[in-house]
């Protein structure tokens, strides 16, 4: 069992939860997941590692709430115990000194699984811009958090309800054109967010590396649920990744197939519903 | 020799075609106390058995069929057990007919005894009765890790038990069984069966860590560091392979790992209440002939598809599943398409798949094994219009366990390079099951953790021996 010690509402979908996981702690690093079932009915949902805390043994997450057993995690509260919790799974971020600063972009919920890899770009001695953006003010956080580890962080809103307004994208622009001896960048958020960012990095030659959350199950490889086309390689992200050069990612694929239960993903959400007004699910 | 040995073969109740292929529930139904006393007269007692030779662990069959003839089921359990930690599955998922019942003398003019179907008996009606324990050794005070819970780690870890190991087992999932779990069906082998067998080896003091990636969360010189005096390596063959044509990313395109996996483990079945979605279109093709794919054709016309086909390169003969799984597919409405490969997977614009393209074989002269290959015929390609790929040609060595140690040989394929009793390049660390063989049986895992955990004690003996000199 792996209780929940701390639970953060940033907004009424976007939340965070401090878990006690020791071992999963002890090894954790940047660039990498881990994967939950909250209870004996529950997906596996993967999650990448948006901080750890080796002294206190915690792992955090921060997830936006989709399908129904994202919604189900989140009436959890500090105390509930998640029943599996595995990990870290995945290969770490190649953190190095690069000749040159390093842009990091974080969209919605992406600037969680943003922030180690930052903290670690900064600690290995790198300048590193910061650029973190959402649909709007009330789905951004952990802006402090984000200014602590950058160099510079430029704080975007789609609608401009907070910082300035516009695209990810945009911003990147204008942090190229000031340095354009910019050495990597690392962009990670929702798939076409990603994929912008490649489009817009491409030109100039810039190794830019996303992270893929495709659909997973078990992590180790053993499925293949996670097959992300990168140039002529099919490869699984569990094992292989989740972080690719974005530039060899096919993103329409794997948009796609994001998509492959979304049928079902919606007949769960109307049984959650029917739940909670007192019906059982008449599977038996 | 009696009229009796010579009586026809105890035939296998089964749950009607038409129904079971709507159901999960268990295909085959058992003996009766009848059929199984009247069965095991049927075994000549051989002076040399020679079934024993084709058990890779070694079962004292004909006593134990003696015993089912006297109807002494609790001394056949007892005689069972001392050899097999888990008979209630072997009973169900071993290929008998090239096993033990291929070398029944019996077999020679008339059926062979059935050696599983009593296995299977036998088991059971322990089960029913309360479970005995096998006899232990004393404990030794000395640790060994079994890295992964199938069915070489389990088979493994349940004789260590016994010798009076502490036994920890690592395991990646969230429970313990390996493919016992995640891939063969419930109407194959019920997961009931599975979990009281593993009971049994809890019962015999093995502790089970779930959740627990070896090569992640912990790696193998770890676990000797830390106080493991042998560490077991039964990672099994996890890793799915493709076929590496077109359109194989498509939507609509799973492993038969994924496809069981959603449905067993995650009871996919049963959603939305459990929450793991599996998915299965109209008109399936199942790429493969072997058990696994047997496995994935006959989950999908349970789980409501309209055609399911086989879609396997060369003929009948050469279909690699058990003789039972090809025979209850064809009864239960499978549809074998054989000499046929899929050269093309073909797309919508949605990016799901709508069609595949296939190209008929022949069997051409036969190659150096003796095996006549299949040649493709120029022109014959083919559309076939279908919504769901199941991938079924075998799965490669995992390699997240292998990666953390790279000191340990390996062979071409990843697979760990082990001799007969599981000893590896590193002293004290051991493997067995498909990460050594690659992807094989049940039964050969359970051989190899057995010959293994005899290894492991002769090792730790010897440690031990030269540390009191």
């Amino acid at each position: 069992m792996y209780p929940i010690v701390r639970k953060e509402i940033f907004s009424p979908t976007v939340k965070l939860f401090d878990i006690k996981a020791p071992l999963v702690a002890a090894k954790a690093q940047a660039g990498q997941f881990f994967i939950l079932r909250a209870d004996e009915k529950g997906e596996r949902i993967p999650l990448t590692i948006a901080d750890f805390d080796r002294e206190e043994g915690t792992i955090t997450a921060i997830f936006q709430e989709m399908g129904a057993g994202t919604k189900r995690l989140g009436q959890l509260e500090v105390g509930d115990n998640i029943l599996d919790v595995v990990g870290p799974l995945g290969v770490p971020s190649e953190i190095e000194r690069f000749d040159g600063p390093v842009a990091i972009v974080g969209g919605g919920v992406g600037i969680a699984p943003i922030y180690p890899i930052a903290k670690a770009l900064k600690a290995a001695g790198n300048e590193v811009f910061a650029i973190i953006g959402a649909r709007n003010k009330e789905l951004l956080f952990w802006e402090e958090k984000m200014a602590s580890v950058s160099s510079k962080l430029i704080v975007c809103t789609d609608d401009g309800s907070y910082g300035r307004k516009g695209f990810v994208t945009d911003a990147l622009k204008d942090v190229y054109e000031a340095n354009s001896n910019l050495n990597h960048v690392w962009a990670i958020g929702p798939m076409p967010m990603m994929r912008a960012i490649t489009n817009v990095t491409r030109p100039w030659g810039v190794k830019t590396i996303v992270s893929m959350n495709p659909l997973m199950m078990d992590g180790t490889g053993m499925c293949g649920a996670c097959r992300v086309q990168v140039g002529n390689e099919t490869k699984f992200a569990c094992v292989d990744g989740p972080e690719f050069d974005g530039h060899m990612v096919d993103f329409d694929l794997a948009m796609k197939r994001l998509s492959i239960y979304k049928d079902e993903e919606k007949r769960a959400l109307a049984a959650l519903e029917h739940q909670h007004q007192g019906g059982g699910c008449g599977c038996h | 020799m009696s009229l009796k040995q010579r009586a026809d073969r105890q035939g296998m109740p089964c749950q009607d075609p038409q129904v079971r292929r709507h159901n999960f529930q268990e295909v085959a139904l058992g003996y009766t106390k009848e059929q199984a006393m009247e069965e095991a007269g049927r075994c000549l007692q051989c002076k040399k058995p020679k079934c024993r030779e084709g058990c890779p662990v070694e079962v004292l069959i004909p006593d134990f069929i003696q015993a089912v003839a006297d109807g002494d089921f609790a001394q056949a359990a007892v005689l069972l057990k001392e050899k097999n930690a888990l008979p209630a599955i072997c009973g169900r998922v071993c290929p008998q007919e090239s096993q033990c019942e291929a070398k029944c003398i019996v077999g020679i003019k008339s059926e062979p005894v059935a050696i599983g179907r009593l296995e299977r008996f036998v088991a059971d009606w322990e089960m029913r009765q309360g479970a005995t324990l096998p006899e232990q050794a004393p404990r030794k005070g000395k640790k060994v890790a079994v890295v992964g819970a199938g069915p070489a780690g389990l088979t493994c870890a349940a004789d260590l038990a016994k010798l009076g190991y502490d036994v920890t087992i690592f395991e990646a999932l969230h429970t313990a069984g390996g493919v016992l779990m995640y891939g063969i069906p419930e109407f194959r082998l019920p997961k009931d069966i599975v979990e009281q067998e593993i009971d049994n080896l809890r019962k015999l003091g093995v502790e089970m860590q779930f959740n627990s990636v070896v090569g992640k969360a912990t790696n193998v010189h770890e676990l000797l560091a830390n106080g493991y005096e042998a560490v077991f390596l039964g990672t099994g063959a996890g890793l799915p392979n493709f076929m590496g044509i077109p359109g194989e990313n498509l939507c609509g395109v799973f492993s038969a790992n994924e496809f069981l996996t959603r449905t067993n483990l995650m009871k996919g079945y049963c959603f939305p209440e459990y929450q793991t979605p599996v998915k299965v279109g109209r008109k399936v093709a199942v790429l493969g002939a072997g058990n696994v794919a047997m496995d994935a054709a006959r989950t999908a016309l349970r789980l409501g598809a309209e055609e399911v086909h086989i879609i396997y390169r060369r003929s009948e003969k050469e279909m690699p599943a058990r003789a039972e799984e090809i025979e209850h597919a064809h009864e239960e409405g499978v549809q074998f398409q054989l000499l046929t490969s899929p050269v093309e997977i073909i797309g919508d614009e949605n990016g799901w798949v709508k069609a595949m393209k296939c190209v008929r074989f022949e069997l051409g002269e036969p190659d150096a094994s003796g095996r006549r290959s299949p040649v493709a015929i120029p022109g014959s390609e083919y559309i076939m219009d279908i919504d769901t790929v199941i991938v079924s040609i075998g799965t490669g060595p995992n390699p997240l366990a292998t990666k953390s140690v790279p000191d340990l040989e390996l062979n071409r394929k990843g697979n760990i390079v082990a001799d007969e009793d599981g000893r590896t390049s590193i002293p004290g660390v051991f493997a067995g099951g498909d990460i050594v063989t690659g992807a094989a049986t049940v039964i050969l895992a359970m051989g190899a953790g057995k010959k293994s955990a005899r290894a492991i004690d002769e090792y730790v003996m010897a440690k031990t021996a030269e540390k009191a000199i």
